[in-house]
């Protein structure tokens, strides 16, 4: 069996395979999931602040988007928004309609994440922030966000780490990014086992790389922050 | 001098759940008093303190301050930030903002709210903090603090901002004790250099010594209210008779 996976011409795919591979996943595959992730950022802080401060409407808006998002599989967002959509005479490019879904998906889930680290950031830091005559959204600016971003560093960190490999999914709309192009190349050389295996260890290459960077963010964090 | 109102409070009414615990408060306060507001726990010291500066939305009563009328129940957001502007609040937990170093924590309010130059919100933040002893602090993270030096800071927080009154919510309560010495001695300088002070405070110690009136409150309601030496000496209701003999015994 072993030898199936290793025997001279394999390892010559795989070799001739990586450099374009590797590629594709720095020029799509992490570019898809930084932008992705900004999106889905922006989007948490805004979905989260609008729901700690409970504006009325806006929030029950909020409530309604993250409870479509969470309850629908990606796939068939990726699928409704690609190839459903022209119909309404909505047509996105591939690779921006990607950044969109996965903005907006992850961003659910990050939105909520960022909503329990505000409510964790003590009710004084605000109180005191509006004696010292800040108003509400410089309060949250300088003193809460940043404070709540630190209880919430570890959660976002899960999502960006699972968002990197999500981009796959992006495959499925016919974005070029590094699993498309494995199947690309497994059309020609036929290589399942020893291409996607290669692909899977690529991203988690990556992977344990962010969870490096997460470990050392949050030990800066601590530093910085003085949060106990 | 005497007559100089600086903040006068009437009728201030508050529930929470439908149970009241404030049932019209009254208060005067001229420049330079130090006023203890004195009381068992759940007597709703705290409370009206907080409705002062609007932490908490009182159900009636109207505030003048400083020449202006508020009512207290209607109060806009503008309101609040006026009067919060020419007032500091102390908070029993400190409250300094744990993200901002000492200097930062008192520099904040100054830079964003009030606008003013970053070397010169330095230059009065420096010198608040040395009045409080915590100048050789000023990159310290409030996790790196004790608490008495965490509630100093938090003084030197509201003096940066020159304010016509200083708010203290039980300033000493949840401090060690022997900590809580040098948070008194620092409100004993700020009292004896004329500044207008409201305390809620449980340091009889200090109302007896420092303060020159008192509020004596108990279920929400005023008992007793005036001169701290005659409350002291000679108190008027069996009450806070029983309430200045307690803390004798003790």
């Amino acid at each position: 069996m072993l030898e199936n996976l290793l025997n001279a011409h394999v390892i010559e795919v795989l070799i001739d395979a990586f450099p374009r591979l590797l590629g594709y996943f720095l020029r799509v595959s992490i570019p898809l999931t930084v932008l992705s992730f900004l999106l889905a950022l922006a989007i948490s802080v805004v979905v989260a602040l609008v729901q700690y401060a409970q504006v009325p409407v806006l929030r029950q808006l909020c409530r309604f988007y993250i409870w479509v998002v969470r309850g629908t599989p990606l796939l068939v967002q990726l699928y409704l928004v690609f190839y459903g959509l022209p119909s309404l005479g909505v047509v996105l490019n591939a690779f921006p309609c990607a950044v969109l879904v996965f903005g907006f998906n992850e961003g659910a889930y990050m939105a909520e994440s960022m909503r329990g680290a505000l409510e964790a950031v003590p009710r004084g830091q605000l109180e005191a922030g509006e004696c010292v005559g800040l108003s509400w959204l410089q309060v949250m600016w300088h003193v809460v966000l940043p404070q709540a971003f630190r209880i919430a560093f570890p959660a976002l960190s899960n999502s960006l780490i699972s968002m990197v490999k999500g981009t796959s999914l992006a495959a499925t709309i016919t974005v070029m990014e590094m699993f498309r192009q494995a199947q690309v190349i497994n059309g020609r050389v036929y290589e399942s086992l020893g291409l996607y295996s290669e692909v899977a260890l690529i991203y988690l290459l990556f992977c344990t790389l962010l969870t490096f960077l997460q470990r050392r963010g949050e030990r800066r964090l601590n530093r910085f922050g003085g949060v106990k | 001098m005497m007559d100089d109102i600086i903040l006068k409070a009437e009728g201030v009414r508050k529930s929470f759940d439908g149970r009241e615990v404030l049932r019209g408060i009254d208060l005067e306060v001229a420049r330079g008093d130090v006023v203890a507001i004195l009381g068992p726990s759940g007597s709703g010291k705290t409370t009206f303190l907080r409705c002062l500066n609007f932490l908490e939305r009182a159900d009636g009563g109207t505030l003048r301050f400083d020449g202006d009328l508020y009512d207290l129940s209607r109060a806009t957001r503008a309101d609040a930030a006026a009067v919060r502007r020419r007032t500091a609040f102390v908070f029993q937990n400190y409250n300094l903002f744990l993200n901002k170093t000492v200097l930062q924590n008192v520099t904040l309010g100054l830079t964003t709210a009030r606008r003013l130059p970053r070397d010169e919100a330095r230059e009065r933040a420096v010198r608040a903090l040395e009045k409080v002893g915590m100048a050789d602090r000023l990159d310290s993270y409030p996790s790196q603090l004790s608490g008495g030096q965490q509630q100093r800071v938090a003084i030197a927080r509201g003096l940066a901002a020159e304010p016509e009154i200083l708010f203290f919510d039980e300033p000493t309560s949840a401090l060690d004790p022997e900590l809580i010495g040098e948070v008194l001695a620092v409100m004993r300088t700020l009292a004896e250099e004329g500044r207008t002070m409201l305390v809620v405070t449980h340091e009889m110690a200090f109302a007896r010594g420092v303060s020159s009136r008192v509020l004596f409150m108990e279920n929400g309601a005023v008992l007793e209210s005036g001169p701290s030496r005659e409350f002291f000496e000679n108190p008027k209701t069996e009450r806070s008779r029983a309430f200045v003999e307690g803390l004798g015994a003790r």
